[in-house]
């Protein structure tokens, strides 16, 4: 089975994230790291082309930078990678990000193509979906579990009361959610077999999709702040005091 | 031009989030309802009662209807070339507002916590954990698609009726449409609900283990609360994702919102820093929950939160 993961660098999200000031932008350091989220999504392709005796190839569009972010994903065990770095694409918004890695998925050829369900810097959280329609293939969206059933996928999407276990022919994107494995270290033989693990890179061009202005930030202003309000030691009493708070707002 | 609201239909009818949604957009103007499920009498009143003035019904469809539902919106916004759709950003609208926008090839703001929608459309949304808020218009030609999240808005009955529906079958979305929902569990169902209770009480790793989440519970029954949890202990395995605060879970906005051993990650923060009061207990005087906490109690959740129990049922 081909398995095709989606994975993205970004900032370290320990951090503190920066807009650039003239275009409102975020400033992205060249040594961007792997977004914890995607992890998820690596262990669930790395699981998947395992069980189906596979291949799984990491897709991902942005800065190459150092490529730190990348080389981990491919340390957990993935067998190569697609890059799409190009400047014309700095200002992609979720539909061009969604072209550009529909197109290299379709390139590549999938039987499952595996994302985050959201990233952890812009959680847009439509890519997936998007990417689905491009490809003209279910998205199993919100996954939450994830098994092969014969030749099928079986999943288990969350919903807003809990969750539908969901069966889906191949090919599919799948969008897994945080939780949904245990991902795995990468070991130091992985580390060191990462070096040397085929990186392609691509461009807009490559792939034929021209990023169309669709939107423009007008300002970007701090939220107003919640003051902080009192804080006590417990002291053996913290309790009688939220008592009090709670009759002074009126729910008990 | 009417602005359009993407709703579906839930056991209950139609959906809160898409009632606060279309509540907002009647204000303004013109509401159009795409309703995805079965309208029936007291559903279409409903959406009548919160502005619609006119349906359209999207009927039929198999168990994840997200690919033919967004084939039957781009039918409908091309003969009808609506300025704007809204979506709540529920899960199922979320796959139809990104399906759709891949496929009439228009952009989709998500993340929105306010919109205006007059000659073009301005959504502002938070960034950075809520921190900044940007606010973005607009710039190629409509509909201007937007996914709106719960909450921003309050649902509230307006007293109009629906004068016009019409029924949209969906259409046969082929293998994107094919996936078989083969069983349904409902891991919520009893007792006050996240989205409407006036009491939230919320745990975090703080709790240390699954089994002390029972003093979350203990803590809720006398005070008729809801109770929540963070992603770290959802991730865990510890309580459900249903329960789930936060910008991956629920957004909510109780009156008061107890955090019990929740550090304060922006991922949380997002879902639950505009209930009207905050109260947090933790033992670590740095965690970032105090700086928006009305108040803070520093201590053990596994001290003040029996004391706290007791002390509530001996009130009652």
């Amino acid at each position: 089975m081909q398995v095709l993961v989606c994975v993205k660098q970004i900032p370290d999200p320990a951090s503190p994230s920066l807009l650039d000031p003239d275009t409102n932008r975020l400033v992205r350091p060249p040594e961007q790291v792997l977004d914890d989220t995607d992890r998820y999504g690596i262990e669930v392709g790395l699981q998947l082309a395992e069980q189906t005796d596979g291949a799984v190839t990491l897709l991902s569009m942005g800065p190459t930078g150092t490529m730190q972010g990348v080389r981990q994903a491919l340390a957990m065990g993935a067998d190569k990678a697609v890059l799409v770095d190009d400047p014309a694409l700095e200002d992609s918004d979720a539909l061009t990000t969604a072209k550009v890695l529909a197109a290299a998925a379709r390139r590549e050829g999938f039987d499952v193509l595996v994302t985050g369900v959201e990233s952890t810097d812009g959680y847009s959280g439509v890519v997936p979906q998007m990417m689905a329609e491009l490809l003209e293939v279910p998205a199993l969206t919100f996954a939450r579990r994830v098994e092969m059933d014969g030749a099928d996928l079986r999943i288990e999407r969350q919903t807003a009361s809990g969750f539908d276990v969901v069966r889906s022919a191949l090919p599919a994107v799948l969008a897994v959610t945080a939780g949904a494995v245990e991902p795995r270290y990468p070991t130091f033989r992985g580390i060191m077999a990462a070096r040397n693990k085929p990186v392609d890179s691509l461009t807009a061009a490559d792939l034929s999709v021209t990023d169309g202005p669709g939107q423009r930030v007008v300002s970007v202003a701090p939220a107003p702040e919640r003051e902080a309000g009192e804080v006590v030691e417990d002291g053996g009493s913290g309790h009688l005091r939220i008592v009090e708070f709670l009759e002074s707002a009126r729910v008990i | 031009m009417a602005t359009w609201v993407f709703a579906e239909a839930t056991e209950r009818g139609p959906g809160e989030p898409a009632l606060e949604v279309l509540s907002e957009v009647a204000s303004h103007g013109e509401a159009v309802v795409v309703y995805l499920g079965e309208a029936s009498d007291e559903a279409l009143s409903v959406l009548g009662a919160y502005g619609a003035s006119t349906v359209y019904n999207l009927t039929g469809g198999g168990d994840l209807p997200a690919a033919a539902a967004a084939a039957a919106l781009a039918d409908l916004v091309e003969r009808e070339a609506p300025g704007a759709v809204l979506f709540a950003q529920t899960y199922t609208s979320r796959d139809v507002a990104g399906r759709l926008a891949a496929r009439i090839d228009r952009p989709v703001i998500s993340n929105a916590v306010d919109v205006a929608v007059d000659d073009g459309c301005t959504v502002t949304s938070e960034i950075f954990g809520g921190t900044q808020l940007v606010r973005t218009a607009f710039t190629g030609p409509g509909p201007h698609l937007v996914l709106v999240r719960p909450k921003s808005f309050s649902a509230e009955e307006r007293g109009g009726a629906v004068g016009r529906v019409e029924e949209y079958p969906l259409p046969d979305a082929g293998h994107a449409g094919s996936p078989q929902v083969v069983d349904t569990t409902v891991e919520q169902a009893e007792g006050p609900q996240l989205g409407s209770a006036k009491v939230i009480i919320s745990g975090g790793r703080g709790l240390g283990s699954a089994e002390a989440y029972s003093l979350i519970e203990d803590v809720a029954e006398p005070l008729n609360a809801a109770t929540g949890a963070t992603r770290a202990i959802v991730d865990a395995g510890w309580v459900p994702y249903a329960k789930q605060v936060g910008q991956t879970g629920k957004t909510v906005k109780p009156e008061v919102y107890i955090a019990c051993g929740v550090s304060g990650a922006m991922q949380h923060l997002v879902g639950m820093k505009d209930s009207k009061r905050i109260v947090a207990i933790n033992k670590d005087p740095e965690a970032p929950i105090f700086s928006v906490a009305d108040l803070g109690v520093i201590g053990d959740v596994h001290n003040v939160l029996p004391r706290l129990a007791e002390e509530l049922r001996g009130r009652d």
